[in-house]
């Protein structure tokens, strides 16, 4: 009994030390997103090739998608753009929010760094951003074919995020249809 | 004495500087419908945290998205939502965390409760200590010795201090 009661400093000591390990390898900025498992927020914004065709949100519908929140002012969402022509040209369906953004600055983007997007929402005052959550950019939200949010990165797709967070849960999304 | 009168001003007048700089940082122009509504504005500005840089109310910081949540603030206070209204209207979009004063839930319980559960066993084992280092004191009163023990306690008694006379004549020699 008293062996046991002079071990419980060590014990303490290493309850916490574990909590603080792990602490370590969290990432205070990534807040776990609201939205969740909740339905993609209703929308009317206009395409940003076509100011003269609303987009809402059944156009979401049908299949999953990386719903990616972008905007040219966004210097890591210029880092990011590579990776999604890559995976748009690997069969990935993306749609943009292009978020508090210049219509003319976002069209000559996508003529010169090329256009990965599917869809292009022009959300020129953040209200659709609001309704996401969104508290920058790049953000990448992943919907199913229900228009379901499953998954939300903040913070630039690479390479490893993609084959280790959004892949697995896009093919299974894909998957499941 | 005048030189030192001087260095006083100055030295109040750059703290006051300061004072002045970090009181708001962020300034807007709203217009308010009456002094309730504004002083609900700043209170709900002031509880509510920016999720983009984590460490400033909405109040305070100068992140476009505290820029974009102080005006949907003050949109909802004109549509005369409640206070309630609102906290929940921005929770359901960033979570919890917007909140300086988080709610009390599953997830929360620990940050509640936490201290109080160690307030608690810290003063379980503080008294835990004391009633240990009182008990030996009260059981060396020899009240607390059957007959037979105090018998046998004189019986030492009287032995080690026959024993130690022994000694003392022996180192007499």
């Amino acid at each position: 009994m008293k062996r046991a009661l002079l071990l419980l400093p060590l014990a303490l000591f290493l309850v916490l030390a574990v909590f603080l390990y792990r602490g370590l390898f969290l990432d205070p900025a990534e807040l776990p997103s609201a939205l969740i498992g909740k339905p993609f927020p209703e929308f009317s914004l206009p395409s940003v090739h076509d100011s003269a065709r609303t987009l809402t949100a059944a156009d979401l519908k049908g299949k999953p998608a990386l719903v990616n929140v972008w905007a040219t002012w966004c210097p890591t969402c210029k880092a990011e753009h590579q990776m999604l022509n890559q995976l748009a040209g690997q069969g990935v369906n993306i749609v943009g929010v292009n978020y508090k953004d210049d219509n003319a600055a976002a069209r000559k983007w996508l003529k010169d760094f090329l256009d990965p997007y599917q869809l292009n929402i022009e959300d020129q005052v953040g209200s659709l951003g609001l309704n996401l959550g969104v508290y920058g950019a790049p953000e990448t939200f992943l919907i199913d074919k229900d228009g379901i949010i499953r998954h939300k990165y903040v913070g630039a797709i690479d390479e490893r995020v993609w084959r280790e967070q959004l892949a697995p849960l896009y093919q299974e999304l894909v998957d499941a249809r | 004495m005048k030189r030192l009168l001087s260095k006083r001003w100055l030295a109040g007048g750059l703290l006051g500087l300061t004072l002045s700089l970090g009181a708001h940082a962020a300034i807007d122009t709203y217009e308010f419908k009456d002094e309730g509504d504004r002083a609900r504005y700043r209170l709900l500005t002031e509880e509510l945290r920016c999720p983009k840089c984590q460490n400033q109310n909405i109040a305070d910081s100068d992140a476009p998205i505290a820029m974009d949540l102080r005006r949907e603030i003050h949109r909802m206070l004109g549509e005369g939502k409640s206070n309630d209204e609102i906290v929940d209207f921005l929770v359901a979009r960033y979570g919890d965390f917007v909140r300086y004063n988080p709610p009390v839930n599953a997830r929360t319980w620990l940050l509640w409760y936490g201290p109080w559960l160690l307030l608690g066993g810290g003063l379980g084992v503080l008294a835990l200590i004391v009633l240990r280092r009182r008990r030996p004191a009260a059981s060396g009163q020899a009240a607390d010795l059957s007959a037979e023990e105090r018998a046998r306690l004189d019986q030492l008694l009287k032995n080690s201090a026959g024993q130690s006379s022994a000694d003392h004549t022996k180192a007499d020699k």
